[in-house]
């Protein structure tokens, strides 16, 4: 159903999302969210291998904005797929998140700043 | 043609009612991206009622039937027992808003007005039925 990992490098951390996120596994994109903002680097979202996700996984992403800005933490979300993509689309998410096609554009994007 | 389904109100339910829509969309080679998006509303509105009208009780279930009216539109009808929804008392909050509470609910059934063209809600003797309306152009 999902499944998630999380990587940490030097100055950033990638959580790979695999799989579906809705109402009944959003929890789990919560949590790993969670403990990854604890330590304190920026995050990269690798959602290259997520099928679908549905408001609740929407949600977590927005429900933390407020908190990685307090923190002055960075979160970038790679590798959305066009069916995927068009869910953040719909409401405009695209343009309050992060988003970039892949990995290394994902990086490119924290380095630069 | 008609397709029904019925399902337990549980939220692990949620694949099987995505898989459900997903495979009839397909059968009659409705467009994929705006498949994904009726798919998408669809269980936006089953995890709603499983969750917030049923409170995830597997012995309530929630029926789901699908009108397909080749070339002229799609109807989503989902009917349960639980507690009705007054789509008159639904506020539609922005995306600041959310932000600013923290919130991780609320843009469910905002993504669902957007993604169909018609949604009511009513309740009749103990029945309350949600009907979504795709138009094809």
């Amino acid at each position: 159903m999902i499944e998630i990992s999380n990587t940490e490098e030097e100055n950033v951390q990638i959580l790979k999302v695999i799989g579906d996120v809705d109402a009944s596994s959003s929890i789990h994109l919560d949590s790993a969210l969670a403990e990854a903002i604890e330590k304190n680097k920026n995050i990269i979202v690798d959602l290259g291998q997520l099928n679908y996700i549905s408001s609740a996984g929407l949600g977590v992403f927005m429900s933390y904005l407020k908190e990685l800005d307090a923190n002055s933490l960075k979160l970038v979300l790679s590798g959305l797929n066009e069916k995927v993509f068009h869910v953040f689309e719909i409401l405009g998410l695209d343009q309050l998140l992060t988003i970039k096609e892949d990995l290394d554009k994902a990086r490119a994007e924290l380095n630069e700043v | 043609m008609k397709y029904n389904l019925k399902i337990s109100c549980t939220k692990s339910n949620l694949p099987d009612i995505r898989v459900f829509v997903a495979d009839i969309l397909e059968k009659h080679s409705y467009p994929e991206i705006e498949a994904h998006k009726l798919v998408l509303a669809v269980d936006e509105v089953c995890a709603n009622l499983i969750i917030h009208a049923n409170n995830c009780n597997p012995d309530e279930s929630l029926s789901l039937s699908i009108l397909y009216n080749k070339n002229k539109s799609i109807i989503f009808e989902i009917t349960d027992k639980g507690i009705g929804f007054d789509m008159n008392k639904y506020k539609e909050p922005t995306l600041h808003e959310l932000v600013d509470s923290k919130r991780k609910g609320g843009l469910g059934l905002m993504l669902v007005k957007r993604i169909m063209d018609k949604i009511e809600f009513k309740s009749e003797k103990n029945s309350n039925i949600c009907r979504l309306i795709k138009l094809m152009n």
